[in-house]
């Protein structure tokens, strides 16, 4: 059974501007799934339309085979999302923030307190509990929205941009999370904007530009499609202008910095040669850019 | 699902919210209540003596009573629903599988019981100052639940199209409040000059603040069936509007 099924979705909004148009995807059970693209492209709408924050102008969206129109209560108990901003009540404390929520599914107060327990525990937010919302750090506030989607234990999970303004440390514990998540059998969609994460956790990827779905594929057989990589060298010597060697593209970013496109047919051992023929000692090396990155650039230009 | 958990989980919210912050609504309504007694019922009230064979004091009370109850109910609503608004966590409500009727009903029962509660202070602080009893328990209770009701109503689709602070402060300043104080609280509608009687009859608290003050201490300018026709016409109406408005999702989507 798919996860989600989302056949010619459409919206336009009241000012006219169609934030997509006719989208169609579908995400297996199980999965942890990349939903990408840039600013405007359309990839809120969607997950607004999904999680009913956005009313469609068009088109069929489906849940674990329950649509969201015929069969809306089943659909809506299938999700949890954990949007971009912070959206619980920062007036209450951590424990009801996730509690009021169990609530709004029909959890039982007893079962729901238990549920609450375990969710709080689980995102290490236990200790914090009595704390008042507002008080909580950034970190602390993005594991707290993610714990409130989890107390009703769905099994799709839509993170919009978890983990945008989070130090990095909190960042990897949160990949850790989210795996951990997604192993337990929870179908995870995400939407980032740092693709090396996107690139790390997820096993399959959609690319939205312009309201429509550019590119669908898995992960791995997408960064197959890369033929050039892209080096930073720091060299020895300090040189007045890039050496030119023959099939590789190289740039002098500073007199001991080279950029360095790479053919994969051609590979760095022929560049590593060459410039010690030229009398260049590479000191180090670095990729210039994240791999989906630079696919992800050619996909939405 | 079983719909009377997330009711009461939106009724606890809402009843935790304007009992923690008492001093700015349960409080209020005690201390002006005792100042419209002190100067409208000591001072000015023995000079105008009775109405309708009333003492002035114990006719003011139903009405003193019911234009906090109104007030009350609808600014718990208001001011809730569109805070939910403001601080986006409508969305945990939208997310999540509660039936729009569950919303509604959860949101109106919290401005119920705010108006209810500040209609019990209100009486408690009129019995300082009278001994008025009640005359007709049956139709006193139904008009204030009926009335609180209509204006927790009142209160929602205010807060459903409001998109700033003003916007909840608009109604409640420039309609509620002269439709209140002209409700015939302080006065009766036959002291009106003729014309102006005709006119206050387009007034619907009017209506409902008779029909209070039958049941309190049994006097009325108006047909008490045709009050409570009144208020159930309207009641259905905010209802229907209210439940159509969180359908098409006005103001709360995008």
């Amino acid at each position: 059974m798919k996860a989600l099924s989302i056949h010619n979705l459409k919206k336009t909004y009241n000012n006219g501007f169609q934030a997509l148009k006719g989208v169609d995807l579908e995400v297996e059970d199980g999965d942890f799934f990349a939903l990408l693209g840039p600013n405007g492209a359309g990839k809120s709408t969607l997950i607004g339309i999904v999680s009913s924050l956005v009313n469609k102008t068009e088109g069929r969206v489906s849940v674990f085979g329950h649509d969201l129109v015929k069969d809306n209560e089943k659909a809506k108990s299938c999700i949890g999302l954990v949007p971009q901003e912070v959206n619980f009540n920062q007036f209450e404390t951590v424990k009801n923030v996730v509690l009021i929520q169990a609530g709004y599914y029909g959890i039982s107060r007893k079962q729901a307190l238990a549920q609450t327990e375990q969710s709080l525990k689980q995102m290490d937010l236990w200790d914090k509990r009595d704390l008042v919302s507002r008080r909580l750090s950034g970190g602390m506030k993005r594991r707290l929205m993610i714990a409130r989607a989890m107390v009703h234990k769905p099994r799709l999970l839509i993170l919009d941009e978890p983990t945008a303004g989070v130090d990095i440390e909190i960042r990897r514990a949160m990949w850790q999370l989210m795996q951990e998540v997604n192993r337990q059998g929870t179908t995870i969609i995400l939407t980032t904007h740092y693709l090396e994460e996107a690139e790390s956790l997820c096993r399959n990827i959609a690319i939205i530009n312009n309201g429509q779905i550019v590119e669908k594929s898995a992960m791995n057989s997408l960064l197959q499609r890369i033929h050039t990589d892209h080096f930073v060298l720091n060299i020895a010597q300090n040189l007045r202008a890039a050496p030119v060697i023959d099939g590789y593209e190289i740039e002098l970013a500073d007199s001991q910095v080279l950029n360095v496109a790479v053919p994969k047919s051609r590979g760095l051992n022929r560049l590593f040669q060459q410039l010690s023929g030229l009398g260049i000692d590479v000191l180090s090396l670095k990729n210039k850019s994240n791999r989906l990155e630079q696919l992800f650039i050619e996909l939405v230009q | 699902m079983n719909y009377s958990v997330p009711f009461f989980t939106i009724l606890y919210k809402e009843v935790c919210r304007f009992t923690r912050i008492w001093p700015q609504t349960l409080l209020p309504p005690a201390i002006t209540t005792a100042l419209y007694f002190l100067i409208f019922g000591k001072l000015i009230g023995g000079r105008i003596g009775s109405v309708q064979g009333v003492g002035y004091m114990d006719y003011i009370v139903p009405g003193v009573i019911l234009m906090s109850v109104i007030s009350h109910a609808y600014a718990n609503v208001v001011s809730s629903f569109y805070s939910t608004k403001f601080q986006h966590h409508i969305e945990e409500l939208l997310v999540s599988p509660v039936p729009n009727w569950v919303i509604l009903t959860g949101y109106v029962s919290g401005g119920i019981a705010r108006g209810v509660m500040v209609g019990l202070v209100v009486a408690g602080i009129s019995m300082l100052f009278t001994q008025v009893g009640v005359l007709h328990w049956g139709i006193t209770l139904a008009m204030l639940l009926l009335t609180a009701t209509l204006f927790a109503l009142a209160g929602f689709i205010n807060a459903v199209f409001a998109d700033s602070f003003d916007d909840i402060s608009i109604i409640p300043n420039f309609v509620l409040t002269p439709l209140s104080y002209l409700g015939g609280v302080f006065y009766s509608l036959a002291m009106l000059p003729p014309v102006w009687q005709i006119i206050a009859q387009g007034n619907p608290i009017i209506y409902m603040i008779n029909a209070f003050r039958f049941g309190l201490i049994g006097v009325t300018d108006v047909d008490i069936v045709l009050a409570f026709e009144m208020t159930v016409g309207f009641i259905v109406f905010l209802t229907l509007l209210s439940l159509w408005l969180l359908h098409k999702g006005v103001g709360i989507k995008n």
